[in-house]
């Protein structure tokens, strides 16, 4: 093995039943480097690391690591930690109701007894070399999303790597967030630790990386210097095929103009939830695409939420089309034709051990009524259908959903609320965690919904994809509503500025 | 028709039938079966006799199975409900077969522990007793799905005063009807070789499937059992679908309370109906399904029930006293757990891969 090499995959194979996940991939990874993997859903990323962590084992092919003599064995994340991989993952895979120290140490004590105080003063240190808003004793729970993702991090980079796995770890972060963790990465790659940094987000490889890998349909399609690579190119491997969807989306949005005289589909006034947003009032018409942009907790999603009634409704009304309804739950949402994608997929959109077609017809079953189920043959139908029109990737109708991968999964939830035929959507985060090609599908859609009259509300942290989408943008900052734009004021510096509080 | 399912070729038939749910439940079946075959074949002897009432009927130990297994499938189908939708068990049901046979008897003698005759029409005794099932269920359903209690915690209390209940409903007296007729529920009906709650049982099964069938109840359970945030976005009522589920449950163990009472017609608050949750929930475990909740397969469950049976039967047929049961079927739990464990699920699909890569070089 070269000198600067650390780690060396060679001809790995995977299979699932019924999905050949990984064939024949191989993956070099050298010191003081940062190394992205790239690939759409469904590409085998996630697959490859978990091979390489112990979390699944490889069907065929080896692993050599730096210092070790022949291929070494992984059969279990201890292993890996053993041998210096540290791997943080997408989703938080540390335990909410211990404390941050705890979950900094745990697993990684050797013998019985435990020295609290040190643990905890450890900790401490850490926190603050890292500079990670949250204290040892905090239970992890109480914790935004951002500073757990931050504190798997740090619990990954204190445990003496040599292979460090970033598994999209940036997808919660806002961007100063993302700034301090790209600062981490820098200090480590001048450490010689290797890392492998896995994200959807072309601007961060492109800040950060040295090398990419890019996969596709489990399969090796090459390794490149990042200089040699321009972005364009970067796309066209990992869809495999030469296109310019990226460009084709902008210009289709028009200027928001309000006809005269016309009703919303939806106008709510003084709309407020328990989640603890203030009251706001909100409108959308027919056709229209708007979006609700902010920083991280600035409470556009309990907004969204609120008008779903999928947090406690405390006050405010709503219209739909010029009348008054009420809507306390979200099955009277439903049924006024209100359709809601959650931003937490896992947590509340798929029903896991349930098949693809069992999660396509739920909501639309539930607005059918419990008498009045849809016959085994129509179920398929719709299922297939809803598959092909939205070509997600999936054995059977019959696989379960939690089989699938994220963007999959992300489809088949879309598909659950298009099938309700809805008059108003709401996508909260619908191109979270998923590939560049899912991502250019699912905005499409979104256009050529509201070109069939479909209100749509479109919630994203990137700003770019908000912009290309929408014709009109809700701000917020600090759980309130503190501006609107739309035609010209639609540009970046205006959005970050009234994001940031104007001229202050 | 179209092709629902998507055969993989590289799977050999042995692991696919090896994943089907209902394996376990029969291979216990076929283990048990074989067992007695070689011990003592006359295990599986049918005989026509006549019993204590006069009637010509069906004796043995198969019979016997499939008419204590009865009350055992129809409370599976409950317990199955139960935990899908709430991830965890009753373990009030005993007591509250009880609760039910109490009130059925309060009605049935009208206050007088030595009725002469029938003071209400049997079936208007039962409607009362599944009315006041139903209602213990609910309180069961409102405790777990309101109160957010633990099934097994929030259960405990009606496990705990249920047979005191069920005596004080009667005075502590033991009511004993002496008209032949309620008898039919629990034994033969005259004419009939085959016991009664054999066809009671098919009765709950079919109108269950039924349901299942023509209704979303399945589809409902299974969301909220899996996923309660999703279902509830989905538009259902996670509170309301759990409630039901126990309610569903009051009305199995009121089925159950009239062929246990019929039986004997009388009651003993102390025994009757004792341990048979354990019972229960063992059968929906052997069929499959997981105690945590989620899917569910009911035909497995009930299943389930009549091998639970099979296998007391079998422990009895042995002089197996009946303190030391549950000792014999505590291995049975052991077994059922560790080979329904996932680690050793995927050992075992490593086994037959293996073998079957064998097979083709």
């Amino acid at each position: 093995m070269k000198d600067n090499i650390v780690l060396q995959m060679k001809n790995i194979h995977k299979s699932f039943p019924g999905v050949r996940a990984l064939q024949g991939v191989d993956f070099t990874l050298r010191k003081g480097e940062v190394h992205a993997l790239m690939g759409e859903n469904g590409a085998g990323k996630s697959t490859l690391i978990k091979v390489l962590t112990g979390v699944y084992s490889k069907d065929e092919g080896d692993i050599f690591l730096d210092g070790k003599e022949g291929p070494v064995a992984i059969h279990s994340p201890q292993d890996a930690q053993k041998i210096g991989i540290s791997t943080v993952y997408q989703e938080i895979t540390l335990c909410p109701n211990l404390s941050v120290a705890e979950n900094m140490f745990i697993g990684r004590t050797s013998g019985i007894g435990q020295n609290w105080r040190k643990m905890n003063s450890d900790t401490e240190k850490i926190l603050k070399s890292l500079d990670i808003p949250a204290t040892a004793t905090q239970q992890l729970e109480t914790c935004s999303l951002a500073v757990q993702q931050m504190i798997a991090i740090a619990r990954a980079v204190d445990m003496d790597c040599k292979v460090l796995i970033l598994d999209e770890p940036t997808s919660s972060l806002d961007e100063q967030e993302v700034e301090k963790l790209f600062k981490l990465m820098r200090d480590l790659r001048s450490k010689g630790v290797g890392i492998v940094f896995v994200t959807h987000f072309l601007d961060q490889v492109y800040e950060i990386c040295d090398r990419i890998t890019v996969m596709r349909d489990g399969q090796l399609v090459g390794e490149f210097e990042i200089e040699k690579l321009p972005r364009v190119q970067l796309v066209s491997k990992m869809l495999g095929k030469e296109l310019d969807d990226m460009s084709d989306i902008k210009g289709e949005q028009k200027a928001y103009e309000r006809k005269a005289g016309s009703v919303p589909v939806l106008e709510a006034q003084g709309r407020v939830s328990d989640a603890g947003i203030k009251p706001f009032d909100f409108h959308i018409d027919k056709g229209e695409v708007n979006g609700f942009t902010g920083l991280l907790g600035s409470g556009r999603s309990e907004c969204v939420r609120a008008l779903f009634a999928a947090d406690r409704v405390t006050g405010g009304t709503i219209k739909m089309n010029g009348k008054p309804v009420k809507i306390s739950k979200p099955l009277d949402a439903m049924k006024n034709g209100i359709a809601y994608l959650p931003e937490d997929r896992k947590g509340d959109g798929i029903v896991g051990d349930l098949s693809v077609r069992e999660n396509i017809i739920l909501a639309q079953q539930v607005l059918k009524g419990f008498f009045k189920p849809f016959s085994k043959a129509k179920q398929y139908e719709i299922a297939d259908e809803y598959i092909k029109l939205l070509s997600i990737k999936t054995a059977s109708a019959d696989t379960p959903i939690k089989s699938l991968s994220g963007g999959n999964q992300q489809k088949v939830i879309l598909a659950r609320w298009l099938f309700t035929h809805p008059e108003y959507l709401i996508l909260d985060e619908p191109t979270r965690g998923i590939d560049v090609g899912t991502k250019v599908d699912i905005q499409k859609l979104v256009l050529k919904l509201a070109s069939e009259g479909m209100s749509v509300t479109f919630i994203s942290s990137e700003l770019d994809e908000m912009l290309r989408t929408c014709s009109r943008l809700v701000v917020m900052r600090d759980r309130k509503v503190v501006g609107e734009l739309s035609g010209d004021d639609l540009n970046q510096s205006k959005v970050m500025s009234t994001i940031a509080g104007g001229d202050k | 028709m179209q092709k629902n399912e998507v055969k993989k070729p590289n799977e050999s038939m042995l692991s696919r039938m090896v994943r089907h749910q209902m394996f376990i439940p029969v291979l216990a079946l076929v283990i048990l079966a074989v067992f007695n075959l070689i011990a003592d074949p006359a295990f599986f002897k049918i005989t026509v006799g006549q019993n204590s009432s006069g009637n010509m009927v069906l004796q043995g130990f198969l019979i016997s199975i499939l008419n204590d297994g009865s009350e055992l499938a129809i409370l599976a189908i409950g317990m199955t409900l139960v935990t899908a939708a709430s991830g965890g068990q009753d373990i009030s049901v005993g007591a509250a077969v009880a609760i039910a046979g109490s009130v059925l008897l309060r009605i049935l003698g009208g206050g007088n522990s030595r009725p002469e005759e029938l003071a209400a029409p049997i079936i208007v005794a039962f409607l009362v007793s599944c009315l006041v099932a139903m209602l213990f269920g609910a309180f069961n359903g409102v405790l777990v799905a309101y109160f957010k209690i633990q099934p097994m915690i929030a259960t405990l209390i009606l496990y705990t005063a249920g047979r005191s209940i069920a005596a004080w409903i009667n005075n502590n007296e033991l009511p004993v009807i002496t008209d032949p007729s309620l008898g039919y529920y629990g034994g033969f009906i005259p004419g009939v070789p085959i016991p009664t709650p054999f066809f009671i049982a098919a009765i709950c099964v079919a109108i269950i499937f039924l349901v299942l069938k023509f209704t979303n109840l399945g589809l409902y359970t299974q969301s909220v059992g899996i996923n309660e945030n999703s279902a509830k976005l989905n538009g259902l009522n996670p509170q309301v679908i759990k409630v039901i589920t126990y309610v569903i449950m009051g009305l199995c163990v009121a089925v159950v309370g009239l062929i246990k009472v019929s039986r004997i017609s009388t009651i003993n608050y102390s025994t009757i109906a004792k341990d048979i949750e354990m019972d229960a929930i063992l059968a929906v475990a052997l069929g499959g399904n997981a105690l945590s909740g989620g899917k569910f397969n009911m035909a497995a469950s009930i299943f389930g029930a009549y091998v639970i049976q099979f296998l007391t039967s079998t422990l009895y047929k042995f002089k197996v006293s009946s303190d030391a049961l549950p000792a014999y079927k505590a291995v049975v739990v052991i077994v059922l757990v560790v080979i329904s464990a996932p680690t050793v699920k995927e050992w075992f699909g490593n086994v037959t891969k293996k073998f079957k890569v064998k097979e083709v070089a």
